[in-house]
């Protein structure tokens, strides 16, 4: 097997550089998953029958707290990465710790706002615009999901073998997928949240 | 649920499906045990990761797909045979033809052609397999079980019947209340998952794993064709996906998206569809623009006319592909401006397949013709495929468009595009490929008699439609009257189905006597051609290339050949091969379990089966699989058997 010693070690083998390829890859196709996602809701929102529209469900403060929660988690997960570069393996494994708390938070938020709106009578079988609504957020939900269950998994990884060319080629994609997660949430904030205010 | 909703029932050709289906499986199992073969299948096949051995799956899946479907075509052919006839009752008839599109296109032509990718390129690039086997293994299984899933909606529950396009509010529950949409819907996204892997897959093998010196435009053009068609795999399958979990959310949990109130919008589904749908055409056609010009360029001793521009045109008809989707519904209602467009985008593919027929055509100037069974193929899809084409430029313009609008014209068409272009292209594929595969020939005297069969029968059964079409005659009617006048050119097309069925039916035959008798092939190069993967034994051993080549030039093995150029310089290493796997197949089975249970909301073991998928997720993260090392003396050995030295 090729090794190229000049590169960080989740680039070296060639397996390895062809997982992070096909890694960018498949986020281009998670890319046009939400973008057909994003097209159903705009082309849905302003249909709400004869149920709520979006100015009157959405609340900003539980959606701003989701942000910043988010966001943060995805400069930690960056600072994860830094570490494992300089090979550090305790502060790696406590950014990543971090990264997943606030991804939790972010979870729990957002199962709580679900659990608000249908409590209002605004369920998915309300009305075309609830039902892009819920899938769509739900989707990107059920992403953050999985993307918790695969962090633990790292975790453990990494805690039971150190740094190897496994364990560093997960964590390194694992931050990809992390990072296009929060950036979905940026289009989510823009184009669902602050234009239903509007 | 009553055991008779779950099964079909009162329909005597359905209980013949179901007693047959039983005793196929039973005399399988009985077969592997009696010879002892569970072993076998289990070590060689069902755990293999070898693209070879993945590709071959494909093809046999994708043959019993061609007779599953065929079989509806022949029934539909036979129910319109004559006016008034009582063949099939409608409902049943709309079962019939839904299944037999989605059959055709998604079980069939699809695996068909990634399983001739599988088989070829790895080898055409000098690779040893594909970038990540393991993950092409879930991919052929995902595929499989899905296909599956959809067969077996013919018994148990009923079949969809919505077409194969499924428009909404036909396809909703008010309107198509049992489970056969559910199957739809969940079959092809299971398939569809697996389809999308391959895609990622084949770009990352193609992209990193050339052999050195092969840059992007020294690969063959079947490479290069698979290249362009995994993008379009990639950025549209991702709708598909979304359309038909918005399509399951509305039957199973009551979504609103395609609902005719409560603000559901039912033409959102067919902008969906056809977004992933129109790219879809050009995933099953450009592979076989890749196959059509490797035997054209091999069987005329020439090196491919225009590469550049062919190169071009595929990428050019990749873009485009994705701007002509509502040219499916010009009748819809969406204006001038939008049909204007459409029509403009839709005229404008008709460009580079032009320039790509002109390129074949210069190909054969002046070459040493050699009319081999994958070359009467090739030679006769050009000007059949031209006839499916310029149709095509008649459909595109959306105000004649009104009056072929789903009639027979267009059933026409689109069988005059995708028989030459795809069948005829995959079964050339499969002569050509064959001996590479299996070491030796499928018998000529055989194939070129297949050919003719085929290529006639498929001009009467087709070419009569057109003129029904123009007549007025629309597609998915089940039955019309004497008064009509339809009675004659539907008979003759009928006619020209049995001749097909004659054709599929010689092909097997010829594929049968070409095992028992055909001649073993031992040059590894039985047709003359020109890319590398001729250039290693036939039947190819597990690690493909002995030594890794290096290349020069386009058409390399050619040019090796004529002394110009050495590919195997080096020495031989040790080989790292990927190890074998049972849990692709087992995470296949946990997905037919949890899409059968979707089908009927069975949500216990719906919910079952999707931790199993997470479980497997878990132990494919924790494992550590290294693969294994073939030592240097062992591909000696191997290599002198292959060349048929004693050892």
């Amino acid at each position: 097997m090729k090794v190229n010693h000049t590169l960080p070690l989740e680039y070296r083998t060639e397996e390895n550089s062809n997982k992070i390829l096909g890694f960018w890859i498949f986020l281009g196709a998670e890319i046009a998953l939400f973008a057909t996602l994003f097209a159903v809701y705009l082309t849905l929102w302003q249909r709400a029958g004869n149920g709520p529209t979006a100015a009157e469900i959405f609340e900003m403060k539980p959606v701003l707290a989701e942000t910043f929660l988010l966001l943060t988690s995805s400069f930690t997960i960056g600072l994860a990465v830094h570490s494992m570069r300089l090979g550090l393996k305790k502060p790696t494994l406590v950014f990543y710790l971090i990264t997943l708390l606030l991804g939790a938070g972010f979870l729990g938020i957002e199962i709580f706002e679900f659990y608000t709106y249908v409590h209002e009578g605004a369920t998915l079988q309300t009305s075309a615009f609830l039902s892009s609504l819920f899938i769509l957020l739900g989707t990107h939900g059920a992403h953050v999901t999985l993307g918790l269950l695969w962090g633990i998994a790292i975790m453990i990884q990494i805690k039971r073998e150190g740094f190897n060319e496994y364990t560093a080629n997960k964590s390194f994609i694992f931050s990809l997928y992390w990072h296009f997660l929060d950036v979905v949430w940026i289009f989510i904030f823009s184009f669902v949240y602050l234009k239903g205010l509007m | 649920m009553k055991w008779d909703e779950f099964f079909v029932t009162g329909e005597p050709m359905i209980y013949g499906a179901m007693a047959s289906i039983v005793l196929v499986s039973v005399a399988i199992v009985v077969g592997l045990t009696y010879f002892k073969k569970w072993g076998y299948l289990w070590r060689e096949w069902l755990t293999t990761v070898d693209h070879k051995r993945i590709g071959i799956m494909y093809i046999i899946a994708a043959l019993l797909m061609l007779f599953r479907g065929g079989m509806d075509g022949l029934l539909m052919r036979g129910q319109l045979a004559r006016p008034e006839n009582g063949l099939l009752d409608a409902q049943h008839y709309n079962e019939i033809f839904t299944t037999h599109g989605v059959i055709m296109i998604l079980f069939m032509a699809m695996p068909f052609i990634i399983g001739l990718m599988n088989v070829v390129v790895p080898l055409q690039i000098g690779a040893r397999d594909v970038a990540f086997p393991r993950l092409n293994a879930v991919s052929f299984w995902l595929f499989f079980f899905g296909a599956m899933l959809f067969n077996i909606s013919f018994v148990i529950g009923g079949s969809p019947d919505a077409g194969w396009t499924a428009y909404f509010p036909l396809a909703s529950n008010e309107f198509s209340p049992t489970v056969g949409i559910n199957y739809y819907a969940i079959a092809l996204q299971i398939a569809g998952i697996g389809t999308l892997m391959t895609g990622i897959n084949f770009i990352v093998t193609i992209i990193k794993m050339r052999a050195p010196g092969m840059s992007l435009m020294k690969m063959p053009m079947f490479t290069w064709s698979v290249l362009i068609t995994c993008v379009i795999i990639t950025f549209a399958f991702p709708v598909l996906t979304i359309a038909l979990a918005l399509m399951t959310v509305d039957r199973l949990f009551g979504g609103q998206f395609f609902t005719m109130a409560n603000g559901g919008m039912d033409m959102l589904w067919a902008n969906l569809f056809w977004v992933w749908g129109h790219p879809e055409v050009y995933i099953v056609i450009l592979p076989a623009f890749g196959i059509y010009s490797e035997i054209i360029s091999t069987f005329s001793k020439k090196n491919l006319y225009g590469y550049t521009s062919m190169v071009v045109s595929m990428v050019a008809i990749s873009a485009l592909s994705f701007l002509v989707w509502a040219h499916h519904f010009y009748t819809m209602g969406h204006g001038a401006m939008v049909n204007g467009i459409f029509s403009i985008t839709t005229m404008a593919i008709a460009v580079p397949t032009g320039v790509k027929i002109f390129n074949w055509l210069f190909t054969l100037r002046k070459g040493k013709i050699q009319f081999t069974t994958p070359m009467m193929y090739s030679l006769a899809f050009i000007p059949i495929f031209t006839v499916g084409g310029v149709t095509g430029v008649m459909l595109a313009m959306a105000s004649a468009d009104y009056q072929y609008h789903n009639t027979m014209f267009l059933v026409a068409h689109f069988h005059y595009v995708l028989i030459p272009g795809t069948v005829f292209a995959v079964i050339a594929g499969m002569y050509y490929w064959f001996p590479k595969l299996f070491g030796f020939r499928l018998n000529e005297r055989q194939g070129k008699l297949t050919f003719w069969v085929i290529a006639i029968s498929f001009n009467v059964t087709f070419l009569p439609l057109f003129f029904l079409g123009l007549k007025g005659m629309t597609r998915r009617m089940y039955t019309y009257s004497a008064e009509t006048g339809f009675g004659p050119l539907n008979l003759i097309a009928s006619i020209g189905a049995v001749g097909l069925a004659i054709g599929f039916g010689l092909l097997v035959y010829n594929i049968y006597w070409s095992f028992r008798y055909a001649p073993r092939d031992t040059t590894g190069d039985p047709w003359d051609a020109r890319t590398l993967e001729w250039a290693t034994h036939s039947p190819i051993p597990d690690y493909n290339f002995a030594i890794t080549p290096k290349v020069q030039s386009l058409d390399c093995f050619w040019n090796m050949k004529k002394g110009k150029e050495k590919l195997f310089e080096d020495e031989l290493e040790e080989i790292h091969m990927p190890s074998n796997s049972g849990q692709p197949f087992i995470l296949g089975v946990i997905f037919f379990f949890l899409g059968f249970a979707l089908v009927f909301s069975w949500w216990v073991p719906a919910i079952i089966g999707g931790l199993g998928v997470l479980v497997m997720l878990g132990i494919r993260t924790f494992e550590r699989d290294h693969g294994y090392h073939i030592p240097v003396s062992e591909i000696k050995k191997t290599e002198q058997r292959l060349r048929g030295e004693t050892v």
